[in-house]
């Protein structure tokens, strides 16, 4: 495996930030993300309040950290299904051909022909916003980009003799795409995800912004941006701190899957598993 | 004696590694190149003679250093010229029609343009001059419409189309040095023989000083006078080709040509130990690893040493072991077991036809498609090898697909054990698909590079046989030691197998089914001839164990000729000439196969230019008649067009296709090759 660069390693080291953030949260935030304080409403960051406070004196500091815990668990469950069900969907296409793989790339091209927001608004509106619908939103909006990717990557392989080999031996279909197939696009299925996550935790934050997302007074970093707006010019440090979170996390997601794509693309070359 | 064109130096090249160390590619190389000559260089994949060839032009590879020495061009280093000064040299000077023609031409403009562009970069010449220099160089080059070709792009060009076009464009840089790296490699037997004839001509007219770089000691016994053979980055062995053929002196010359299978005997090559390795440090013989007369003083580094006026060997030991018969490595070149032709019949191919339709809503109103394959009948016996031979697009591997149920024949069926083949490998039973394996002709492609070679050995086991990983385990073992590899490969990943290694990682599996049939599809095509030798060998073996009937699928007469006891001819898709091997090759011949035996290459025999028609550019269209009129030499007017040929069989069960009676086509050919 080759070494990794520096700013792979910032990647790593800043998803690691967040991740035990987010695990670590009641130890770490210094307040409950919802205890109000009228007393200490809209105060500058201090040594008591790191991050400030918003308007009802909550600490901002404490919601940014607990507000990871939503982004994190979301954007990488909907990115781990997305990824898992579109990529077997591309592999599968991609070994079946023909009419079926002709039909199902229609509906995917269907699906990415509407704008993903408002995809996700449709179905926020019509089923509610719970986390569960949430990442069902976010499957269906991001899944479409993973099948396209995987099924072309998974073409270059079904012409292979060993994919003929598995078929004069007589295989059945799901052994050729879970065991001789699947394998060999598992490097694009981990960049995929890390990349997905990284867009699904902008999406997130945009629903919440616009106020499609999780509930008040959960803390969550769009909607504590949207709730502080109105505070731009006397807090800003309301709205810095959630953006500072979702901008570090999106980064890290992306030099993460940059790290993925360059670790594994030496030894696709190689054609060793790692 | 007057001064060399290019001189190389004391030149060792290596490639960086990631991991910072370097690799030798090129050892302390020091040659000549005098005006006039026709060299040849020769050796393995990975022996270094493509990198040498490059840095004759000045040029190394990616992550390759020039580590020491010089390439010297008139007094100049190559490697001390600035990039334009090089460009001044290469085209102009030395020009290289490089490997694989087909990519090595720009996919975005057509071929009059890509020689135009060399025309007026080192020629000046342009315009309506250019045109006509284009039109001539393509004339020259055997294209019967220079015109047509020129406005084509690459893609619309067959593969030897495209080498010559590749050589052209090297011409027209009026170069005095031309180097060719593998110029035939991937051409069919008939292209490569009209490439080389056409080489042929234009080198020995023009006196061009030429450098033929190849891994086919054919071709280069073809095309050079001189050869230089290398082995590990180093020359081993040097000097002119009607010495060193006849007579090497390097034990690995002498390997090389041990395990060249030869047309005229109908026995095994003798297969060299061994592989070509890497990270060689040079301080001793880089040979002795795979040396059968190594003894203590390899230990010490050799030198070139000069055996003869013109003739050098890197051996110290070449003296001592110049009239001792080589010892077997692998084993020798026995006969083989010719066996009787009264074996039981295992698959039995009865009259199939197969053809590539159109997708159904484009042509649901006609029954068309042109068949590829027409009326073949083969019969495979069990422990006998068939060999089905022919140039491509003759559909030998739709019938290779059709046999493994992946291709529906149209007409026609295939029986095993006298049991109807159902068409569709997917309705065929465990039994029935355990009988008919595959063995590909790349051995990159054949194994899952994400599975290890315990899993690739596993899976037909558990399919065919019900075998728990545990269970399959001492059977891969076994099947490991009879492809004579070690149990350590049980946990090694495809890519870290060299060629050779895979392909028997293949056959085992293919055996591991315990196969009635196995299809043998070019196994050995992609192989270097060292190893080639071996997995022949293995190929006869693991048969003379088990009595696996093979359907051998080859366009290499030579190797036919080493391991089949029964061929048959195919020409677009039809059989032109069947029968026991001996009968196939001796007079009489089917026009086609006295067209495909003047093509093989041999390093004994020079052909000669009148056994090959001298029409290139043949086009097949439907026929009603014979299907090879178009290329026939001796095509009879007003009757081959139209008339099918009638079969015409003898009492040896040797059968031909052809209007000549059988006693006028014997009287005109060669009574045996």
């Amino acid at each position: 495996m080759k070494q990794l660069s520096f700013v792979s390693w910032l990647g790593i080291g800043l998803l690691v930030v967040h991740v035990v953030m987010a695990l670590a949260a009641p130890w770490i935030a210094p307040y409950s993300p919802t205890a109000i304080d009228a007393t200490q409403a809209m105060r500058p960051p201090s040594l008591l309040h790191w991050g400030g406070t918003d308007r009802y004196g909550r600490d901002i500091f404490s919601r940014v950290i607990y507000g990871g815990q939503i982004a994190l668990v979301i954007s990488l469950t909907s990115a781990a299904i997305a990824v898992v069900c579109g990529g077997l969907i591309g592999v599968y296409v991609a070994y079946i051909g023909g009419f079926i793989d002709n039909v199902i790339m229609r509906l995917i091209d269907a699906l990415i022909s509407i704008p993903s927001v408002l995809l996700l608004l449709v179905i926020v509106t019509a089923f509610g916003s719970g986390n569960g619908v949430i990442i069902a939103a976010m499957v269906v909006s991001y899944l479409p980009g993973v099948v396209r990717v995987v099924r072309a990557t998974a073409l270059e392989y079904v012409s292979r003799d060993f994919i003929q080999a598995a078929r004069i031996r007589g295989e059945k279909t799901i052994h050729i795409v879970r065991d001789e197939l699947w394998p060999n696009i598992l490097d694009v299925v981990f960049v995929e995800f890390a990349m997905n996550a990284s867009w699904i935790v902008l999406a997130v934050s945009g629903l919440s912004f616009l106020g499609f997302g999780v509930n008040p007074p959960t803390p969550d970093w769009g909607l504590m941006v949207n709730e502080n707006r109105a505070m731009l010019l006397l807090a800003p440090w309301g709205i810095l701190y959630p953006m500072g979170a979702v901008a570090t996390l999106v980064i890290a997601l992306n030099l993460v899957s940059d790290a993925i794509a360059k670790a594994l693309g030496l030894d696709r070359s190689r054609g060793v598993p790692v | 004696m007057s001064t060399p064109l290019v001189e190389v130096a004391g030149l060792s090249i290596g490639f960086r590694r990631p991991s910072g160390t370097t690799v030798p590619a090129v050892h302390d190389v020091s040659l000549q190149l005098m005006p006039g000559e026709r060299l040849g260089i020769v050796g393995e994949s990975g022996c270094g003679k493509s990198t040498l060839t490059l840095a004759l032009l000045g040029y190394i590879r990616g992550n390759g250093i020039r580590m020491q020495g010089t390439v010297r061009r008139q007094g100049v280093d190559l490697f001390t010229l600035n990039e334009s000064e090089l460009q001044q040299v290469r085209g102009a000077e030395i020009a290289l029609v490089p490997q694989n023609a087909g990519q090595a031409l720009a996919p975005h403009l057509t071929v009059g343009a890509q020689i135009a562009d060399v025309l007026a970069r080192h020629r000046d010449i342009t315009g309506q001059h250019a045109q006509h220099q284009i039109v001539q160089l393509l004339r020259d080059m055997r294209f019967g419409d220079p015109d047509q070709i020129a406005v084509c792009y690459p893609h619309q060009l067959s593969g030897g189309q495209q080498q010559r076009i590749a050589l052209a464009m090297a011409l027209a840089g009026a170069p005095n040095v031309l180097v060719l790296d593998e110029p035939t490699t991937g051409l069919d037997v008939t292209t490569q023989a009209h490439l080389l004839l056409l080489l042929d001509e234009i080198t020995r007219n023009t006196q061009m000083t030429t450098v033929v770089v190849s891994h086919d000691l054919g071709v280069i016994a073809r095309t050079a006078s001189r050869v230089i053979v290398m082995y590990a980055g180093e020359i081993v062995e040097d000097g002119l080709v009607s010495q060193v053929f006849a007579n090497p002196r390097h034990p690995y010359t002498r390997g090389l040509i041990a395990a060249l299978p030869r047309i005229d005997r109908p026995e095994l090559p003798t297969a060299m130990a061994g592989q070509l390795g890497h990270d060689y440090t040079y301080q001793r013989c880089t040979f002795a690893p795979r040396c059968a007369f190594a003894q203590q003083i390899c230990d010490t580094v050799p030198q070139l040493l000069v055996t003869e006026a013109m003739h050098r060997v890197r051996c110290h030991r070449w003296h001592e072991i110049s009239n001792e018969v080589r010892p077997a490595d692998v084993g020798t070149g026995i006969g083989r077991d010719e066996g009787s032709i009264t074996m039981p019949v295992v698959l039995d191919i009865k009259n199939v036809a197969a053809t590539y339709q159109r997708r159904r809503w484009q042509s649901w109103w006609r029954d068309d498609g042109v068949d590829v394959v027409r009326d073949v009948q083969i019969q495979l016996m069990a422990g006998q090898t068939c060999a089905l031979v022919g140039e491509s697009g003759s559909g030998k591997s739709t019938l290779a697909r059709m046999i493994t149920g992946l291709h529906p024949p149209r007409r026609g069926e295939i029986r095993l054990f006298d049991a109807p083949l159902h068409a569709d490998v997917s309705r065929r039973s465990v039994a029935e698909r355990r009988h008919v394996q595959l063995v590909f002709q790349n051995p990159d492609s054949s194994l899952n590079p994400r599975h290890t070679i315990a899993e690739i050995l596993h899976r037909p086991q558990f399919v065919f046989f019900g075998r728990s990983r545990a269970e399959s385990l001492a059977y891969s073992r076994d099947m490991l030691q009879n492809v004579r590899m070690d149990e350590a490969y049980l946990t090694r990943y495809p890519s870290q197998l060299s060629g050779g290694e895979k392909q028997r990682i293949a056959i085992a599996r293919a055996f591991l089914a315990e196969p009635a049939v196995v299809v043998c599809d070019e196994v050995v095509s992609a192989l270097d001839v060292s190893v080639q030798a071996a997995v022949l060998r293995l190929l006869v073996d693991m048969q003379q164990k088990s009595q696996t009937a093979y359907l051998f699928i080859s366009h290499d007469l030579a190797v036919v000729r080493a391991v089949a006891q029964y061929v048959v001819v195919l020409y677009a898709g039809q059989v032109c000439e069947y029968g026991p091997a001996e009968t196939v090759f001796s007079a009489p011949f089917h026009p086609y196969t006295a067209l495909l035996l003047a093509a093989v290459l041999s390093i004994d025999t020079t052909p000669s230019a009148d056994t090959l028609p001298q029409r290139i550019d043949v086009v097949d269209g439907a026929v009603h008649g014979c299907p090879f009129v178009a290329r026939c030499p001796v095509a009879i007017a007003g009757v081959c067009e139209t008339t099918p040929p009638p079969w015409q069989p003898a009492a040896t069960g040797h059968a031909l296709r052809c209007h000549h009676p059988r006693d006028v086509l014997g009287a005109n050919q060669h009574p045996q090759v």
